[in-house]
C-alpha cells in the first residue's frame, strides 16, 4: 500500500488527507499543534456567507476520524529529504519516518503588526489586529480599551502587504473582504456604533464580496474612506487619533476613533519557510514554489513532493479546500505512475 | 447665468491627447522609485506643511503625472524637504528626491 505523509492539519492538509484515505491510500498527518485547525479556530463567520467558522471545523474534524487518516499531534516536521527511492521526514526529536509522497499543506501565519510602529499596535491599546476583533465578534463582546462599548471601530486596510517597508510586496487578498465582514459584524451588534474602512482599492474578487461591499453600504451604512492611515497616536482619553489623506477629497483627515483595526496580512508559516529551505523549493517572500502557477500548481520541482494552501500564496478557506481536493488528485496520479514504473 | 458672459471659455477637462509628459518622464529616470506610487495619500497625510496650508504633495505629483505644470514651481518652493513622507511611504517612493527633481525639471525647462 503506498504511503503519503501530509505536513500540517489546517483546511488543506485534512481535505487532501480524507480524500486520499478514501482513495485507499495510507496517510499520515502532522501537526506541529495539539489540536488540528489551530487558525481556523480563531474565526467567528467565513465571508461571504456568514456561515459559523465552527461548522467547518466540524465538518473537516469529523473527516479527520476517517479509516486509513494516522493523525499525529504536537509533532514538528523539521526536515525533509529525497532518500533515492522514498521520502524520509525528521521531526523536531530527530524521529524519522519514511513515505513515498509528501504534501507540504504547512499553512501561514499573519503579519505582526508590532513591525508597523507608526500604528501603534502594542503601544496603544486601542489599536488592535483584524484577529482581535475576529475573537471579539466570535465572542459577541466587541469592546474598547477600557471595556466598554466603543461609539467608533476604524478599520485599515494593507497592514504588513502591498507594503515595500515590510518588505511584503504582495497583496493578502482575503484582507479586503474580512473588513467588509467584520465591519459588517460590528453595525450588527452595535447598530450606534461607526463604522469606517480605509483603504486604497477594494479588491471584491471572489463570488458574493461585491454584493457583500454594497450590503455594507446600503444596509449597514459601513463609511468608505479611500486613503491609507499614515500613524495613529493615543489620546488622553485613552481613544486613538489617526491621520490619514482622504485621496477623493484631496484633504488631510484627522479622526479620533475607539478602535483601530489593523488588517494584518498573509505571511508563509515559520514551517513553511523552513521546508521550504529545507527542501529547496522556498519561492517568493518565503511561500513554496510550484511549478507552474497555471497547469502544474500542486507540483513542486520535486518528485514526489506536492503543496497545497496557503503555504503557497494568500488564500481563502474555500480556494485551500479546493487546492487540497486537486493536490490529492495529482498526489494520486504521482502514486500510480510508480506502481507502473514497478 | 450671466456672469458666463459671452467670452470663450476653454475646457477646464484634462486633455491626454495633447498634454505633454516629456517633464514627467524625465523624474522618472532621474527618480525610479516614482513610478511605484498608487495614491495611497500617506505622503500629504503625514506631510507638516499640509496641516495648515494648501500645499499637498500627493496633488502636486499627481499634476506632475499628467502633465499640468502650472503654479507648481511656486508651490513646490514650500516644501521643506523634511523627509516624513519618504519614511511613510508604503512604496518605498523616495518622495524627498521626487520633489528636488522635480524642482531641476521645472528650473531647467522653463
Amino acid at each position: 500500500m503506498r504511503k503519503v505523509a501530509i505536513i500540517g492539519a489546517g483546511p488543506a492538509g485534512i481535505e487532501a488527507a480524507s480524500i486520499l484515505a478514501r482513495n485507499g491510500i495510507q496517510v499520515s498527518l502532522f501537526e506541529k499543534s495539539e489540536t488540528p485547525l489551530k487558525n481556523l479556530q480563531d474565526k467567528a463567520f467565513l465571508f461571504p456567507n456568514f456561515q459559523a467558522a465552527q461548522e467547518i471545523v466540524d465538518d473537516l474534524s469529523g473527516k479527520l476520524l476517517a479509516d486509513g487518516i494516522t493523525s499525529v499531534f504536537g509533532v514538528e516536521i523539521t526536515d525533509v529529504r529525497w532518500q533515492g527511492t522514498e521520502w524520509k521526514l525528521t521531526d523536531i526529536k530527530g524521529q524519522t519516518y519514511v513515505t513515498d509522497s509528501v504534501l507540504i499543506a504547512t499553512g501561514y501565519q499573519v503579519f505582526d503588526a508590532h513591525r508597523k510602529e507608526e500604528l501603534g499596535y502594542g503601544i496603544y491599546k486601542g489599536v488592535i489586529t483584524s484577529l482581535d476583533m475576529e475573537q471579539m465578534i466570535k465572542h459577541g463582546k466587541i469592546t474598547n480599551a477600557n471595556g466598554d462599548e466603543p461609539k467608533r471601530v476604524t478599520f485599515l486596510q494593507c497592514v504588513g502587504s502591498r507594503d515595500e517597508k515590510s518588505g511584503n510586496h504582495y497583496c493578502s487578498k482575503i484582507c479586503c473582504v474580512t473588513a467588509v465582514k467584520q465591519a459588517i459584524e460590528v453595525r450588527k451588534q452595535l447598530p450606534k456604533c461607526d463604522s469606517s474602512v480605509f483603504y486604497m482599492d477594494l479588491r471584491m474578487w471572489g463570488q458574493g464580496f461585491e454584493e457583500m461591499y454594497r450590503t455594507a453600504q446600503e444596509k449597514y451604512g459601513v463609511s468608505f474612506v479611500r486613503g491609507r492611515i499614515s500613524e495613529a497616536a493615543a489620546t488622553f482619553d485613552g481613544r486613538v487619533q489617526l491621520k490619514s489623506e482622504d485621496t477623493l477629497m484631496g484633504l488631510p483627515l484627522k479622526m479620533t476613533t475607539d478602535l483601530l483595526v489593523l488588517m494584518v496580512g498573509m505571511e508563509p508559516s515559520c514551517g513553511t519557510k523552513l521546508l521550504g529551505k529545507s527542501c529547496d523549493v522556498n519561492g517568493d517572500y518565503g511561500f513554496i514554489k510550484t511549478v507552474n502557477p497555471h497547469l502544474y500548481d500542486n507540483e513542486t520541482s520535486r518528485p514526489g513532493l506536492f503543496a497545497a494552501g496557503t503555504c503557497k500564496r494568500p488564500m481563502s478557506i474555500s480556494d485551500s479546500i479546493n487546492d487540497a481536493r486537486s493536490a490529492a488528485l495529482a498526489i494520486q496520479e504521482y502514486l500510480d505512475s510508480l506502481k507502473n514504473e514497478n | 447665468m450671466n456672469k458666463f458672459g459671452f467670452a470663450i471659455k476653454t475646457p477646464r477637462s484634462e486633455n491626454m491627447d495633447k498634454v505633454s509628459l516629456e517633464r514627467y518622464h524625465q523624474l522618472l529616470n532621474r527618480e525610479p522609485s516614482f513610478k511605484r506610487c498608487f495614491q495611497c495619500g500617506c505622503c500629504s497625510a503625514t506631510c507638516s506643511a499640509r496641516q495648515f496650508t494648501e500645499f499637498s504633495i500627493r496633488r502636486i505629483h499627481t499634476s506632475f503625472r499628467r502633465g499640468e505644470y502650472d503654479g507648481l514651481t511656486d508651490e513646490l518652493r514650500k516644501c521643506m524637504l523634511c523627509g516624513k513622507c519618504t519614511l511613510v511611504c508604503p512604496r518605498g517612493v523616495n518622495l524627498r528626491s521626487v520633489i528636488i527633481n522635480m524642482r531641476q525639471i521645472l528650473d531647467e525647462t522653463k
